[in-house]
């Protein structure tokens, strides 16, 4: 989808953020569509700042941020759309989850029995429901963690944006919050999510912006990010009945440039700088040669493999 | 929920009047700045200043009821109370409570890293400033006008049947209206101040004090400098006169009809330059 007026869009405007002399994020120009956005980066790389930045919690120091085509200093409006799951693990004292989001719902604006309903559907939404009426100073990490999703979700926003909400979430509970996140998009909803936890990304991710030292290094669906990485040819593992064959033939083709047969001798790895012409060739040796493949599957062709090429590092983002 | 539903909850609440949203809204915050400040641990030294100066004439009215066979002199307590008011309760305690409950409206969220709660929730800052400010308010009011009746009446029941006689029947009743008034008066223009400090300073204590300095050396200030200060509107107000010693420079003291609404635009102004403030900051706990 395009939207030119940026009115179903979450737009960066060459935005840059300096913290006195610190880097925050620089020169950044975006344009995220609805579904599900995850902002991948080490340490320190901006991802809070850039979600700070779109909630108005700080102020680009150049350049313009409008989310849905509003503006977070009017937030009597901005927040009717937004909601925003921080990582800040604090909350006000003394209150019971169901108070927590309670209140705040009345801060809206809302009625009582229109806060009420909507906290005991956020709460139940993630699961959270037994604990509703326990003080938060004595829920767990995981389940603080959900409160604070709860209380982001609950006053149904067309915009989430959520700072590594899986963190101190146990599997079966990360299962089931990805389950509600792919809803929620499903539903038409704007996530702009954080994670530290790559193959999650991969999982629940339309589209990923990578973030290095305050700079965006790439941004896009996350295949289409891989095949323009070029000074990195994509690794394909082919498994087939005769790789040796298979290897000979392969080389014919100026773009394949490393070919090694697995360990097991029934597949093929290769490296490819194009994809594509090397699946038509792949398709020419197959009719050629009669040789029969199990399966074709790019190798790095997932946000691991982007990440470790575009930031190095690991897994740790 | 569906876009039809959505679209219900949205117009319900763009439709309302903007005065009963930020109504709703301000009662909203009053209801939850209750809970989480005035019950609970922090409140404790609230209550305790609060109960000083009750104490200290719970035994002042056993002293008196006991000198009472020598001497009963009600304008002496008069005076006695008057010097108590404006230099415990007033100078000291109500300034000392008001710092502690308003500076902490803000930047004891800040220290709690929970203010971004409510900059994340569609309210207006300046809604947000009244909202706070108000729970403030009541707060103090209450407070410090129950310490201050509560103290008149434990002197005044040191008398004896004189004392309470004079007290509620006689000329007493004005004076504690008037007494309570200044109280009341001290909270709305302290609290503003104290409110605007917490907003600029990340360490509101050191300002505070200078503050205090300040509103101490009134007396010697000249009329000019005088008229920059809280303390001088309500010297003004006290029904009984206390006077401010040889060194005083002396000024003109300032009408009811001037100093009230004096202290009242004072304070609408510093709430002013507060929501100017609170629209202008930004969350970074990180650097508090």
């Amino acid at each position: 989808m395009t939207d030119k007026s940026g009115e179903h869009m979450i737009v960066f405007e060459d935005v840059s953020k300096f913290y006195g002399e610190i880097l925050g994020v620089n020169r950044v120009s975006l344009a995220i569509e609805p579904g599900i956005t995850s902002l991948v980066g080490p340490n320190g790389s901006g991802k809070t700042t850039l979600m700070n930045l779109m909630t108005g919690l700080i102020r680009p120091t150049r350049g313009r941020v409008n989310v849905l085509g509003l503006r977070a200093d009017h937030p009597e409006i901005f927040f009717r759309k937004v909601g925003y799951c921080s990582q800040f693990d604090s909350f006000p004292r003394a209150l019971t989850g169901f108070q927590f989001i309670n209140s705040y719902l009345r801060v809206h604006g809302r009625s009582k029995q229109e806060a009420q309903d909507l906290a005991w559907k956020s709460l139940h939404r993630v699961d959270l429901l037994d604990a509703a009426h326990l003080k938060i100073g004595a829920y767990s990490k995981g389940m603080r963690q959900r409160v604070r999703l709860a209380q982001s979700i609950a006053h149904e926003p067309s915009v989430m944006i959520l700072d590594e909400p899986l963190n101190g979430l146990d599997p079966m509970a990360r299962a089931e919050t990805i389950r509600l996140f792919r809803q929620l998009a499903g539903e038409g909803l704007h996530l702009i999510i954080s994670s530290h936890i790559l193959h999650e990304v991969d999982m629940m991710s339309d589209q990923v912006i990578l973030l290095n030292n305050g700079y965006v290094v790439a941004e896009g669906e996350i295949h289409g990010v891989r095949d323009e990485m070029e000074e990195h040819p994509m690794q394909i593992l082919i498994r087939c009945d005769r790789p040796g064959l298979l290897a000979a033939r392969v080389f014919e083709q100026d773009s394949v440039v490393e070919a090694k047969i697995h360990k097991d001798r029934h597949g093929l790895f290769i490296k490819t700088r194009d994809a594509d012409a090397f699946y038509l060739l792949l398709n020419r040796i197959v009719v050629d040669d009669g040789l029969t493949v199990e399966s074709v599957a790019p190798v790095d062709d997932d946000i691991s493999a982007v990440y470790q090429y575009l930031i190095g590092g690991g897994e740790a983002a | 929920m569906s876009a039809s539903t959505e679209a219900i909850a949205e117009t319900k609440l763009s439709s309302r009047p903007p005065w009963s949203l930020w109504a709703s809204q301000i009662a909203a915050i009053l209801r939850l700045e209750i809970r989480k400040n005035f019950i609970g641990k922090r409140a404790v030294l609230m209550y305790m200043m609060a109960a000083v100066p009750v104490l200290l004439m719970a035994a002042l009215s056993a002293e008196i009821s006991w000198q009472q066979s020598r001497n009963n002199n009600i304008g002496e307590v008069n005076v006695i109370f008057a010097n108590l008011y404006e230099g415990l309760i007033l100078r000291t305690i109500v300034f000392f409570g008001c710092a502690w409950i308003f500076m902490n409206l803000f930047r004891g969220e800040v220290v709690d890293r929970s203010l971004h709660h409510y900059f994340l929730s569609p309210v207006r800052r300046e809604v947000l400033v009244v909202g706070k400010y108000l729970s403030g308010l009541i707060a103090s009011v209450l407070l410090f006008t129950i310490s201050t009746a509560g103290s008149l009446l434990l002197l005044y029941i040191g008398l004896g049947s004189s004392g309470a006689n004079y007290f509620f029947d006689g000329a007493g009743k004005s004076q504690a209206m008037s007494y309570l008034g200044i109280t009341i008066l001290a909270c709305i223009g302290y609290g503003a101040v104290f409110m605007l400090i917490g907003l600029f300073f990340r360490n509101p204590i050191i300002p505070a004090l200078l503050i205090y300095g300040w509103e101490w050396i009134n007396f010697l200030l000249p009329p000019v400098l005088k008229k920059i200060s809280v303390i001088h509107y309500l010297h003004s107000l006290a029904p009984v006169p206390v006077p401010e010693g040889p060194f005083a420079m002396i000024a003109e003291p300032t009408p009811a009809y001037l100093s009230i609404p004096g202290l009242l635009l004072m304070t609408a102004l510093v709430l002013v330059l507060a929501s100017f403030q609170i629209r202008r900051m930004e969350i970074k706990y990180g650097g508090e």
